[in-house]
């Protein structure tokens, strides 16, 4: 038997491969359209908790960039981590609560959101007295306050224990840190909006499109698990202002509140205000049927 | 008047830390680490608005809209001592306009007769303007009792006493002794988010911006 010609097989293999090569190259046309945006160091990122030190500070050293670039500001991201021996807890009076949205107001400055849909992750609902029915509250309320029969509840992140948005999350992009903060890594985020979804107080937000902000308003000191810009199509929620109080300082919409509603500060610390809320005063939790064990906590003066 | 929280000293702070931000004699009376929690003094103390516009100049804006603030002592040290009005409606002179709703109280439960820059307790006992809690405080005993639990009144600063220190605000910062209920407020903007709110605004800037 002889053998088959070298040449031609190779010349058939040759043939072949570029074939299949520009295949390829034609089926993948659409998702590399779809990445343009990204570069090449974002694709390749890795999860935010798998990622190295150095991987770490070369990706938050190409976010300021981006930011720089994009928006034309310098920010400054950190990587904040826990404390050590604190778990954080948040409580709202809501005799006193007048329904003003300054928190909200604060929220949205603070977390760099978008200007055009005065974006925050507070919902201020005006409620009727007696009632915790959200389907007669109203969020789009504009009209002086308080008003006669009403009362306000504003709600954000409740910090769940049982997170069911944590559940949902079909890449792990989302977790509870442990001093019980729920994050998210944008950077990982798919964008399916399942944990919008899941949440039962609609906290999660979602950007539509990418966030509008004038240079001037950013708030340049940013955190990467809190509030630096967000990229558009990924899933952002409260954090407690993780970027403020994990260095010891109050979150925004506490020091907004112009009525001394809000109560923040360490669980663990049994001498805190927090605790000493906790203990005196005869707290709820929204929607505790659902069994998500909220660290965001609503009392009433009696 | 300044109220410290004891807090567990954190080991930063014992090695002895210098903070020269915190003033001396604060720091001999905080325990050990622990930064102070002020109470903000606000403005208005020992000043009254007397109801004229503020003249047009740009060193006017302390005054604001409600009139030039001035200190009481401008006239209360010139004039005699007059008795304290019973009434509101006997001012045909001075402080027109005050407006007084604090269940039944009058001038003299609070301001001295003849002492016009002092406040006084029901037993007696004279206090500066500045220690005006001491004065709330014998009738707001829950609201007090809620202040210092950190359960009433806003504040700024750190949650972390070890890290840094924190600003109390003052009864007087929120409330207006003369009329202390919270007035109405227009609040600050809604949403404008896709579910809720100015749907057809929301979908015409949807269109132009080529959302969704």
């Amino acid at each position: 038997m002889t053998t088959p010609n070298p040449t031609r097989r190779r010349a058939l293999k040759v043939v072949g491969a570029t074939l299949g090569a520009a295949a390829f190259a034609k089926a993948m046309e659409p998702l590399r359209e779809f990445y343009s945006h990204l570069s090449l160091g974002e694709f390749l990122q890795r999860n935010y908790r798998e990622l190295s030190q150095a991987d770490l500070a070369g990706v938050i050293e190409r976010l300021e960039n981006e930011t720089k670039r994009d928006y034309g500001r310098d920010v400054t991201i950190r990587d904040h981590q826990p404390i050590e021996g604190v778990e954080y807890g948040y409580a709202l009076n809501l005799s006193v609560c007048v329904g003003c949205r300054k928190c909200a107001e604060a929220c949205h400055h603070e977390n760099n959101h978008d200007r055009r849909t005065n974006n925050s992750y507070i919902r201020v609902f005006e409620m009727d007295q007696g009632s915790l029915d959200f389907e007669n509250g109203t969020a789009d309320y504009d009209h002086v306050v308080p008003q006669e029969g009403k009362y306000y509840l504003p709600v954000q992140c409740q910090q769940c224990d049982n997170a069911p948005c944590v559940k949902v999350c079909p890449v792990q992009a989302t977790w509870k840190e442990k001093d019980g903060i729920v994050v998210v890594d944008y950077n990982w985020c798919i964008g399916c909006r399942y944990c919008e979804a899941a949440c039962p107080y609609h906290a999660r937000r979602f950007n539509w499109s990418r966030p509008e902000i004038p240079a001037e308003e950013i708030n340049p000191e940013q955190g990467y698990l809190s509030n630096r810009i967000r990229p558009q199509g990924v899933v952002e929620k409260c954090t407690f202002c993780l970027h403020r109080t994990r260095e010891g300082r109050l979150p925004a919409c506490l020091e907004a509140c112009p009525t001394g509603a809000r109560v923040f500060g360490n669980l663990l610390d049994p001498n805190s205000d927090i605790r000493w809320v906790l203990a005196n005063k005869r707290v709820f939790v929204l929607k505790e049927e659902l069994g998500t064990r909220p660290r965001f906590f609503y009392f009433f003066d009696v | 008047m300044t109220v410290y929280a004891l807090l567990v000293v954190d080991s930063i702070s014992a090695l002895g830390c210098n903070r020269p931000d915190v003033p001396k004699a604060r720091r001999e009376l905080a325990p050990l680490g622990a930064y102070p929690v002020d109470i903000h003094q606000p403005a208005r103390f020992g000043r009254v608005r007397i109801g004229v516009p503020a003249p047009n100049t740009s060193s006017a804006s302390a005054g604001s809209e409600k009139g030039v603030a001035v200190r009481c002592a401008t006239c209360h040290e010139l004039r005699p001592a007059a008795p304290l009005p019973a009434s509101m409606l006997e001012l045909d002179q001075f402080h027109q306009g005050l407006e007084l709703r604090h269940g039944v109280l009058g001038c003299a439960s609070c301001h001295t007769p003849g002492a016009s820059t002092t406040l006084h307790l029901a037993d007696g006992r004279r206090l500066q303007s500045g220690q005006a809690i001491e004065l709330c405080r014998q009738c707001h005993g829950p609201q007090y009792r809620d202040y210092e639990h950190g359960a009433h009144g806003g504040m700024t600063g750190y949650w972390d006493l070890s890290r840094g220190p924190r600003t109390r605000n003052h009864c007087v910062d929120c409330h207006d002794p003369h009329a202390p209920q919270i007035r109405q407020v227009i609040p600050a903007a809604p949403p404008r988010d896709r579910f809720m709110g100015e749907r057809a605004s929301a979908s015409a800037a949807a269109h132009e911006g080529g959302e969704h």
